[in-house]
């Protein structure tokens, strides 16, 4: 049987693979992935916590944060297109400065 | 619908095994194609949960679109490894205070998940039939939260228009 901590201890565990891809990366790239991770499993925690109370809130909230993802992809892919004509690295440590 | 623990914990192992595999990649071209892996498990872990509108869109949205849009970054930048260059160092009482935050806030997680103790899913076929229909989404999305659903167009017209604007060549 298969039971709500089990859906709850598994987003844990993907948000923090996650977390600790953000800190541990130097790649723009991979950054932007593991934050999609992260996204991922709270949309698991939704639709399971939906599923648990019943009610379709769950899957509805899992819509709004796919859509706010895509968004975030499409900027932050732009963002870092951007910083990539200006430094040829894609090192967040090569962007320290506000100005260049 | 009685959940059988096979599938969980295969979906499971797919999903946490390839989300490591992401972040444990040199190669973006390779986390992206493993992330794909680990939304496709997420998708059956969504039709487990009886939500299988939820699976479709994981597919077709983030699979198909969004997956996609960064395969066009990877390529079009042609950075295929990390640089090697070593970052800045860290002082070790970082490293320490992070451990220790960790597992404090992994303590708090254990602790809050033990309150809740067993709480099985309820295997009620009303209550199972009316979460997993397309037409229950469609008309919460429609009425309870449409609001919500019209500033989400707001949102991806700026988004559409900020990233033409942020990755235009400039003249």
């Amino acid at each position: 049987m298969v039971t709500l901590n089990h859906f709850l201890i598994l987003s844990g565990v993907l948000f923090a693979i996650g977390t600790v891809g953000v800190f541990l990366r130097r790649n723009l790239i991979t950054i932007l992935l593991s934050i999609e991770i992260m996204l991922n499993a709270v949309n698991l925690t939704f639709v399971a916590t939906g599923r648990y109370v019943g009610t379709v809130d769950g899957q509805i909230i899992t819509f709004f944060v796919m859509t706010v993802a895509a968004a975030e992809a499409a900027v932050g892919l732009a963002l870092v297109i951007a910083l990539f004509r200006h430094r040829e690295t894609l090192s967040p440590d090569a962007f320290t400065s506000l100005k260049w | 619908m009685e959940m059988n623990q096979l599938p969980f914990f295969l979906f499971a192992a797919i999903a946490v095994l390839a989300s490591l595999g992401v972040v444990g990649q040199r190669n973006p071209m390779h986390s992206v194609l493993l992330l794909i892996v680990s939304f496709g498990a997420l998708a059956g872990l969504y039709v487990l949960l009886d939500a299988p509108f939820s699976a479709v869109t994981q597919i077709i949205v983030y699979a198909g679109a969004i997956m996609v849009l960064f395969l066009f970054v990877v390529m079009l930048l042609n950075a295929h490894t990390e640089d090697d260059s070593p970052g800045a160092r860290r002082e070790p009482w970082v490293y320490r205070a992070f451990v220790v935050v960790s597992l404090l806030l992994g303590l708090e997680v254990a602790w809050a998940l033990s309150g809740l103790g067993l709480a099985s899913f309820s295997t009620d076929p009303g209550t199972v039939s009316s979460i997993s229909s397309v037409a229950t989404i469609g008309v919460a999305l429609f009425t309870k939260h449409s609001f919500a659903f019209e500033v989400t167009s707001i949102l991806i017209l700026v988004s559409m228009v900020g990233a033409v604007v942020i990755a235009r060549k400039e003249p």
